[in-house]
């Protein structure tokens, strides 16, 4: 009982890191490339400059610390629990993503995307209730 | 727009490709009971020891790249719940490469999660 509450809590502790730290790295590296601005055509010298942008961008960066965290999180709960599992809880992230998106950066939500958010959690919710675990360890 | 396509393509099926085999590889280290810095590093040495792992790294850093073209193109609130539709490919993967027991709840919750995504693209259009 103890070893199963031990890795509920563990799980949920991830997962929450995750639903965090993966939209705010798609959020400053969002806030990043957004001054790069759209590529006119994929020539050798565009994607130099694409990558050379990248590079000497702290907003990057930043953007790519936070995806390292929610990366490595992301590893460690699959080690015990199943990727069929995770992948949907970690779903909670779209609607961070979108909060961050309004908030932060000054992109347009709509209703419609509001409501497919809350759509998403739905789906999320009932991930939830299955088993996190349904293959045996080694 | 079809360079645009294309790159969504990337991001989904290599990142959720990448994941599986991430998955796959963690399986193989075993369950992360200790958390200390340490112990981390072990667990890291074990996984770096497993070929699913450096397969794995590779498909997500294609897709990591793609998706940095494309968050050059589009806005967050758009780009990160189109990647959501990997949530079908990634539950039939767990299913199929992991034999992961999806059952009919988890299905549910995963064609949820595809309409909220269909939903959230329509509100951009």
């Amino acid at each position: 009982m103890k070893e199963l509450r031990t890795l509920h809590f563990k799980t949920y502790v991830l997962i929450l890191v995750i639903v965090i730290f993966s939209p705010l790295g798609s959020m400053l590296l969002s806030k990043g490339m957004k001054g790069l601005g759209a590529p006119v055509a994929w020539t050798p010298g565009e994607i130099a400059r694409f990558v050379a942008f990248v590079l000497s961008s702290e907003t990057v960066w930043l953007g790519i610390g936070s995806l390292i965290v929610f990366f490595v999180a992301y590893t460690l709960v699959l080690s015990w629990a199943d990727y069929s599992y995770v992948q949907p809880a970690s779903a909670f992230a779209y609607g961070t993503a979108a909060l961050l998106g309004h908030f932060v950066l000054g992109d347009k939500v709509s209703a419609l995307q509001w409501a497919g958010i809350m759509v998403i959690c739905m789906g999320v919710f009932i991930v939830g209730r299955t088993p996190m675990r349904t293959t045996e360890q080694n | 727009m079809l360079i645009e396509v294309l790159f969504f393509l990337l991001v989904m099926i290599a990142g959720t490709a990448g994941e599986l085999c991430m998955a796959r590889a963690m399986k193989t280290v075993g369950e992360v009971t200790d958390f200390r810095p340490w112990a981390l590093v072990g667990v890291a040495r074990r996984a770096l020891s497993v070929p699913w792992t450096w397969i794995g790294l590779g498909l997500m850093t294609l897709a990591f790249f793609a998706l940095l073209a494309v968050l050059a193109i589009e806005n967050v609130s758009f780009v990160v719940p189109v990647t959501a539709l990997s949530y079908a490919v990634g539950a039939l993967g767990g299913r199929v490469f992991l034999h992961e027991r999806v059952n009919a709840a988890r299905w549910a919750g995963v064609l949820l999660v595809c309409i909220g995504v269909t939903l959230v693209l329509l509100g951009k259009r």
